[in-house]
């Protein structure tokens, strides 16, 4: 009865959302009309958050009757996984990505600003269109209410590996950040309808790209995270064809974050920043599109039936096209754009959008680039992280070299030389760093110039907060209580990009990596460390049995003990790895467990490794997030004030 | 089991010199395992990629140049193996790339930057 109450309630949210786009776009500057588009939008996302609720109602009563909670869930499993079984498949995914875009359309719908009505209708009448897109796939190609008769006594479980808080976090956040990419793709082609792109416009698109921006960078954390403690080898990026679906629209809503400013602030770039919109949420569709339709082959695509791939790809080729047709057609009615020099503020952000865009390009085109081979005829080729490291890095080096110069630089005219002389002091620091390592490393180019960069950046950030309180008169510490938020946020965000650089540098180049057998008692000298492996045993979980290694950790004076486990789940012939991390200052101690070696099992395979510093990955990666959040916190805030 | 293996090679296999053992790991994360999906041979579990991790250390071992151990593995499992594209005329294009995406940026760019700025802001300006 619920998974009926659940497709009705999907059923009626297609039907609004597809009232809401007729309503939306034919909507001219009444206000009546422009208030019923409003009512229908949050109808529409009540009813899809209703269909929702009820699949998760499915999930937490583990009704087998329902195809993917069978496929998906088990009674034994603890109930936040319960809960995270909703989306952690491809036909709950699907239904978040519905539920999410209609919770986005009502926002939308319920917020117009200060932006003209029929702008504004038109963008709440085309993210009807987008929800009712989603919404027809899910519904006719994979429904998630679908029944099976007989229903199984219990269900096959969640894929062990998924099995974890990170990744219960992972996928909402992705979601909420594809999606979020959604409403700057409505409000631009609303614009290019509309024929004007002006600053009240780009007002009401900043909130929302920073938004996805900062949901797009919490949920590849969160799934880089999981990688690093889940996968037992260390490895937290791996330029896999998902993550490059993910890093794609990450790049876009970045450049779309910066160049937005400059269109709200000075009323220039809109052609750009449209443009901008609608390869974002391109990209955001093409990584659903990598994902779902398992053309890829990867371990995360789930999913893999090539009709809802095809339907994907009409579903990408109706938003690009619909989109680039619009956009050339009325792109040049746009008004011309104010002028400024190349050394500015908007000049930096050019620099920055141009690195980024190239950056998403050259990831695009290394994703694709097997396909478009095979496709042609020209066997199977692999591209993996040794070309996107040897093309990708540098971009985004250069990237780094000029972005503590953007905020130093005033808008129009920047005075280049003024912005040197203040980030001297970070420019000798980071030089320093760089020959130090050079002549501390045999002279490896990677590290030096990975570290000097970090420091750059952090040391960029904090004589910019320096610069910040010099300026004007009074008292130092006065000053910095009054400094604007936003200053803030962006100065974090840029230091976090310099802190993720110094991690991702130790990480790669400094690891140290070591297998060894261990009898209990035996011990074995590693990286400073003499670690002990105390004894193994068998431990019994809610719905898996674990072998766990007690290990003990003396470092210098420390003692310290630490477990690592394989888990055995009913539900799955492979064990998962729970590593031991034991987290110091010089980075982690990360121990997997392996297979019991020697005659009749006498000693334990366990791999050591040494990960300097890679917190600084994760923290960095936070430090962005959150100047990502304090930013839209302080945007939002600064409108609420203003009349 | 696949960390068995390692360890029973790796006291079987000729012992590597600091350097040998470096380039045989950057080498086994260049390489493709043939069985699983989308993994390195550094890091999957299958026997193959055990076998494979093998033959780098053999060929290291016995003086082969990146290159040629590339090229072996080539000739042996074919272009997939690789995760580092050979530069040929169906991966030049991609290898370009980079190049061909920054030479139309910057045209974009200049055509942009030739407007002229007119009066200039006071630095006050940027904080609102």
């Amino acid at each position: 009865m619920i998974a009926e109450l659940g497709a009705f309630c999907c059923c009626l949210a297609l039907a609004l959302s597809l009232a809401q786009g007729v309503l939306g776009l034919a909507a001219s500057n009444k206000q009546a009309r422009a208030a019923a588009t409003a009512a229908v939008a949050q109808s529409a996302s009540v009813a899809c958050f209703a269909a929702f609720a009820c699949l998760v109602a499915e999930f937490v009563r583990s009704d087998f009757s329902v195809a993917v909670v069978a496929e998906n869930s088990h009674v034994d499993k603890p109930l936040l996984y319960k809960i995270a079984g909703t989306w952690g498949n491809h036909e709950g995914s699907m239904l978040l990505w519905c539920m999410v875009s209609t919770l986005f359309g009502a926002a939308l719908a319920s917020n117009r600003g200060r932006q003209r009505i029929s702008l504004w209708s038109r963008a709440v009448g085309i993210q009807g269109l987008v929800s009712a897109g989603a919404l027809i796939y899910t519904l006719f190609l994979s429904n998630p209410f679908a029944r099976l008769d007989p229903a199984p006594i219990n269900g096959a479980g969640l894929n062990p590996l998924l099995q974890d808080p990170a990744l219960a976090a992972h996928p909402p956040m992705l979601y909420l950040g594809y999606v979020g990419m959604s409403v700057p793709f409505s409000l631009a082609l609303a614009a290019l309808i509309e024929g004007r792109a002006d600053r009240a416009w780009a007002e009401a698109l900043r909130p929302w790209t920073l938004a996805a921006w900062t949901c797009l960078t919490l949920g590849i954390a969160l799934g880089s995270y999981w990688a690093y403690y889940e996968l037992g080898w260390g490895g937290w990026w791996f330029w896999d064809p998902v993550e490059n679906a993910s890093f794609m629209p990450w790049l876009g809503a970045c450049a779309l974050v910066h160049s937005a400013i400059v269109t709200e602030r000075r009323g220039s770039l809109a052609s750009w920043t449209i443009l901008l919109a609608i390869m974002g949420f391109g990209l955001a569709l093409l990584g659903t599109f990598l994902v779902r339709s398992g053309v890829l082959t990867s371990v995360h695509a789930f999913a893999v039936d090539p009709r809802r791939g095809i339907a994907v790809l009409v579903l990408l080729a109706l938003a690009l096209g619909s989109g680039f047709g619009l956009y050339a057609w009325r792109a040049p009615k746009l008004g011309a754009p104010a002028g400024f020099d190349p050394i500015s503020r908007e000049g930096m952000l050019i620099w920055n959008n141009f690195g980024l865009s190239i950056a998403a390009g050259v990831v695009l085109i290394g994703t694709l680039y097997p396909l478009i081979v095979e496709a042609a005829g020209g066997g199977l080729i692999s591209v993996g992280p040794p070309f996107f490291n040897l093309t990708v890095a540098p971009i985004m080096a250069l990237l780094f070299v000029a972005l503590p110069f953007g905020p130093m630089l005033t808008w129009r005219i920047g005075d280049f030389g003024a912005a040197l002389a203040r980030l001297a002091p970070a420019g000798v620091l980071a030089l320093a760093t760089l020959g130090a390592t050079l002549a501390l490393c045999n002279w490896r180019a990677v590290p030096a110039i990975g570290l000097g960069l970090g420091v750059w950046l952090i040391l960029g950030g904090v004589i910019y907060i320096v610069a910040r309180l010099r300026r004007g008169e009074g008292r130092a510490l006065a000053k910095l209580a009054v400094l604007p938020l936003s200053v803030w946020s962006m100065t974090l965000a840029h230091i976090g990009a310099g802190v993720l650089t110094v991690g991702a540098i130790a990480e790669t180049q400094f690891r140290a990596e070591r297998a060894v057998a261990l009898a209990p008692g035996e011990s074995v000298d590693f990286a400073n460390r003499r670690i002990t492996l105390m004894g193994v045993g068998e431990v019994d979980g809610p719905n898996y049995v674990a072998t766990r290694a007690r290990l003990r950790v003396e470092h210098g004076d420390d003692v310290e003990a630490l477990s690592a486990e394989k888990r055995f789940y009913s539900t799955s012939p492979m064990p998962t790895t729970e590593v031991g991390i034991l987290s110091g200052l010089d980075g982690d101690l990360y121990v997997a467990l392996g297979e019991p070696v020697r005659d009749g099992g006498a000693a334990w395979a366990v791999r050591l490794y040494l990960n300097p510093l890679v917190q600084c990955i994760f923290g960095g990666a936070l430090m962005m997030a959150l100047g990502g959040l304090l930013s839209l916190i302080a945007l939002l805030r600064r409108r609420a004030g203003a009349p | 089991m696949s960390l068995v293996a390692l360890i029973v090679a790796g006291a079987a296999a000729a012992t590597l010199g600091p350097a040998q053992e470096a380039r045989a790991q950057g080498l086994e994360m260049e390489i493709r395992c043939v069985e699983c999906q989308n993994e390195p041979i550094a890091q999957s579990t299958a026997d193959i990629a055990a076998d494979m991790r093998d033959l780098v250390r053999e060929r290291v071992a016995a003086g082969d140049s990146d290159d040629q151990i590339r090229a072996f593995f080539r000739r042996r499992y074919g272009d997939f193996v690789l995760f580092r594209p050979p530069w040929d005329g169906r991966t030049w294009l991609l290898w370009a790339s980079p190049l061909l995406l920054a030479l139309i940026g910057a045209g974009a760019v200049a055509a942009s930057l030739k407007r002229r700025p007119g009066e200039l802001l006071s630095p006050e300006d940027d904080e609102r």
